[in-house]
């Protein structure tokens, strides 16, 4: 596969491909990037999960065979879009399919799973191959201009993020046409969606002179690939506050530092390797007295498994003594637990104190 | 009836003791006259029963004398239906014959047979059978059995009428006279009885037809009472191994039997009698027996009392003594066993096992198997056991025969049955279980379920389990195939799919199609192989013979 060809000359060649072999009486197949922690790797370096070369195949066996049909089904719903210059939102794709018979999705996950796969054999973006998200980009406020364009003119449209009033702003599905005009000293990005309004509320941001994100659970790509632009553009330090506990560090944090095994094939846009960890870590739970709750057995295995598997955790000894002493001490706590010493403790005591203590901080 | 003609005339007023008046009315009963009153004892405990019992007790009869006699047998067995629930039974063969003055004991005293002294495979074994049916035909219609015989083709054929004289059990000969029988030897019985004729399960007609399976060497002309002939012809012309009559084993005697052949032994010693009487008691043991049991070898066996009796039956326990020669028995054979059920099963799979010769209380017996599986059998329900003893076949009180217990006691969930705890498996299956032995040990006289000796379900076990690997295989083949087939059919089902997806996005023609749809079934078929066709072609299949005694299931009887 050449680099040059276009997405639907791409799929044209693949199917091709699997078209001669069929004529030959060849056995038919189609390999795709696997997809998972098994298939990265990481080093300081790149500073993301980089993709390795395993492939799965997909062809005339029992447990293969309806997804190869359905990734030759998708792709040619792929072409279709991108030549009618029309996209499609990755739950309408899997209305799409129920006009395929016995090859149609059961569920969205199985259409966005093949839809994965073909974005990482084309080995570009979903956007690329005619599919967009349902999900929100993240909310932004404070020191920041985004330079849109309007969809009508594609006349530049200027928005002022110090006047959302008590809203935000919306990150959109496609942020590469974004530009940036800022003086904030630094990013915050925040977990949920609770913090961040109290952080908008009590103007935080103007304090502070910084932008706030608010993710709202794992950062979607939009997000991150918004954080990323934007920190490289301004040059601007990311700093990530999220809840004490293995969620916040194993899938939030780290997916917004190095991207996930999921999207192996894409981390190397959407990550922000300079981000900075000073969300709650289980020191913070011992020196803030912070109040908090028991883990589950599921929360202890999560652990154990990001000290075993993953490779972003097993690179930094930092990473793996915090999940330790979590591990042992069995407790997390949330960003709110704060709250217990006054409501706006947070503002004026704990951010300034950790943003100001690179000690307190993790890789 | 005994009591009314006892109680009568025994006077009031004079003191008699009780013991007096109660020895008036003491006295010995005859067997014939205990059959009367205990005719459930001999299978005949209801009409439907009578009718079964009386057939098979004639037809037994006759396959044994013919396989002595080393003749093919040829019997026809005719059930008249003379309305009211009487029935005209005949049952002629082609056998030996019989001499003419034993015609009358055979067939009108009870107990009188030659099988009982001798330890021999055979049908027939006390000789009471026949007798306690004319018996039953003379007390429901006061009709006499009616006996042709012919023993040499040069002789005359001797017709007699008889009755049993149920008080002193003996014939009492209605009609005697000498006919012309167009047959060169043979022997033919008539009688009436009240009974009952049905099909099913436990009838007449599933008898015959069993009794054809497990004797392909004997063809049965079968009349059934609404005048409907079917003909069961040889399978074989090879007559089944002659049967050795054996002596019998010391490890089979029992106290009684012992003191009842010291008494009647022509023996000069005790030694001799013990070398001569019983087998596999070489001098040597019969020496070694004495000695523990601390009774001189050359005592003569009349001096012998009770005590020394039992000494000696003690010693032969404690006496190593060789197995019972084993040759004297002839199993069906697992070929003949798997054709026969070929004959009446349409399945899809049959095998068969013939064990060993093993030995129960000092008598040798072999145990074999067969199990017919799938086709036509349905498979919701338990399985069917058919059981047979020396080539009869056992119809009545399943739940109380060993055979019933054995294949309880096999675990069939191995073996590709489903089956709950010790229970008959559910399957689509048929288990065949047969036992041949120079004495079967049966429940009782009626003949109807084997006892359960240890020894006995052990081989019946491993025969099953023997057939059952055997299954296994086949089942769990089955399974493969049908696994195979599903994955196909999953993998056929997106072929359209992948051909049209491909002729979107590459614009293709129809005939491109076409050609991508039949491309990928050729290497479907090519990269997992061509399926074997699982059913078997069961050539031997007949399907009028396995329909016999099949209409109007009835329920299976209770049996008290």
């Amino acid at each position: 596969m050449s680099k040059k060809l276009s997405v639907p000359e791409k799929i044209r060649s693949l199917a091709k491909e699997v078209f001669d072999s069929i004529g030959k009486k060849d056995t038919p197949r189609l390999e795709t990037p696997i997809r998972s922690l098994s298939n990265v790797e990481y080093n300081d370096k790149e500073g993301y999960f980089k993709i390795l070369g395993k492939m799965k195949e997909r062809t005339m066996t029992a447990s293969t065979i309806k997804s190869f049909a359905q990734s030759l089904l998708m792709m040619n719903e792929s072409k279709t879009l991108i030549e009618a210059d029309d996209i499609a939102t990755k739950r309408e794709m899997y209305y799409i399919s129920k006009n395929w018979g016995d090859a149609k999705f059961k569920e969205q996950p199985e259409s966005d799973s093949i839809m994965d796969d073909i974005e990482a054999m084309m080995g570009v973006n979903r956007e690329q191959i005619g599919f967009i998200p349902e999900e929100k980009g993240g909310d932004i406020a404070g020191e920041l201009v985004v330079v849109d364009k309007d969809p009508d003119t594609g006349k530049p449209l200027k928005i002022d993020c110090t006047k959302m009033g008590t809203g935000a702003y919306s990150i959109p599905i496609s942020v590469e046409h974004l530009q940036f005009e800022t003086k904030a000293k630094f990013i915050l990005a925040i977990e949920t969606a609770g913090m961040f309004q109290r952080l908008v509320k009590h103007k935080y941001w103007k304090n502070a002179n910084c932008i706030l994100v608010s993710m709202g659970g794992v950062p979607t790509r939009a997000c991150r690939r918004f954080i990323r632009r934007l920190s490289d553009d301004k040059k601007l330090p990311v700093y990530v506050f999220t809840d004490g506990d293995p969620y916040g560090y194993g899938s939030i944090y780290r997916t917004l530092k190095v991207g996930s095994g999921n999207s192996a094939h894409i981390n190397e846009y959407f990550c922000v390797p300079q981000a900075q960890f000073i969300g709650i870590t289980p020191q913070d739970v011992v020196d803030y007295k912070l109040p908090s709750h028991p883990l589950k057995d599921v929360d202890l295995k999560k652990i154990k498994d990001l000290i075993k598997n993953d490779p972003f955790i097993k690179h930094h000894k930092e990473w793996q003594k915090a999940l330790q002493q979590m591990h042992k001490m069995k407790v997390r706590a949330e960003q709110q637990a704060l709250a217990k010493w006054g409501l706006n403790y947070v503002i004026e005591k704990y951010l300034p104190d950790k943003i100001g203590n690179k000690k307190t901080w993790l890789p | 009836m005994v009591q009314k003609t006892l109680a009568e005339g025994n006077s009031k007023g004079k003191k008699t003791s009780k013991a007096h008046e109660m020895a008036k009315k003491q006295r010995s009963i005859s067997v014939a006259e205990f059959f009367e009153k205990n005719r459930h004892l001999l299978g005949f405990d209801n009409k439907r029963k009578a009718l079964l019992t009386t057939i098979k007790e004639a037809v037994d009869n006759s396959l044994d004398a013919c396989e002595e006699a080393r003749i093919l047998p040829e019997i026809s067995v005719e059930i008249i239906d003379m309305n009211n629930e009487r029935f005209r039974i005949i049952v002629e063969d082609n056998g030996p014959g019989i001499v003419k003055k034993q015609i009358p004991m055979i067939f009108a005293k009870l107990l009188y047979g030659s099988k009982f002294h001798s330890l021999k495979q055979s049908r027939g074994q006390q000789g009471i059978g026949i007798s306690a049916a004319a018996l039953y035909g003379q007390l429901t219609t006061g009709k006499p059995i009616r006996i042709t015989s012919k023993i040499h083709k040069d002789e005359p054929a001797h017709y007699y009428e008889l009755f049993i004289d149920t008080k002193t059990n003996t014939p009492k000969i209605i009609k005697e006279e000498v006919v012309h029988w167009s047959a060169e030897t043979g022997t033919r019985i008539e009688l009436d009885m009240d009974a009952i004729y049905q099909k099913g399960q436990q009838s007449v007609d599933t008898y015959i037809k069993q009794t054809a399976i497990v004797n392909p060497h004997c063809t049965i002309i079968y009349t059934d009472p609404k005048a409907n002939q079917i003909i069961f012809p040889r399978a074989t012309d090879v007559l089944p191994k002659e049967a050795k009559s054996i002596k019998p084993h010391p490890h089979g005697v029992e106290l009684g039997m012992l003191i009842k052949m010291i008494e009647s032994t022509d023996s000069r010693s005790i030694q001799s009698f013990l070398h001569g009487e019983f087998s596999r008691v070489s001098s040597a043991v019969a020496k070694e027996v004495c000695e523990k049991a601390k009774i001189l070898p050359n005592t003569k066996p009349s001096e012998i009392n009770r005590d020394m009796s039992e000494r000696i039956l003690k010693a032969i326990q404690n006496t190593k003594i060789m197995a019972p020669p084993t040759d004297c028995i002839t199993p069906i054979g697992s070929n003949d066993l798997e054709r026969g059920l070929k004959k009446e099963i349409k399945a899809e799979f049959y095998c068969a096992t013939t064990r060993p010769p093993s030995v129960y209380r000092g008598n040798p017996f072999v145990i074999e198997c067969a199990i017919a599986y799938g086709g036509d059998i349905e498979g919701d329900k338990q399985v069917k056991i058919m059981r047979f003893a020396n080539r009869v076949p056992l119809q009545l009180q399943q739940g109380a025969c060993a055979c019933t217990d054995s294949v309880m006691g096999t675990a069939w969930k191995n073996y590709g049955l489903q089956q709950s705890r010790r229970s008959i498996p559910v399957g689509p299956a048929i288990i065949l279980v047969h036992m041949s032995s120079v004495w079967v040990p049966f429940t009782s006289e009626a003949k109807e379920a084997l006892a359960h000796y240890p020894e006995i379900i052990k081989e019946m076990k491993l025969a099953l389990q023997e057939c059952g690997r055997k299954l296994a295989k086949y089942t769990s083949k089955k399974r493969r195939m049908k696994d195979e087939m599903k994955k196909r059919g999953y993998i056929e089902k997106y072929i359209p799919h992948v051909a049209d997806a491909l002729k979107k996005i590459l614009s293709l023609k129809e005939t491109d199609e076409k050609m991508i749809e039949e491309n990928l079934k050729d290497l479907l078929e090519q990269s997992r192989g061509k399926l074997k066709d699982i059913k078997a072609d069961n050539q031997e299949y007949d399907e009028d013979f396995a329909k016999i005694g099949e209409e109007e299931p009835q329920e299976e009887e209770k049996d008290e």
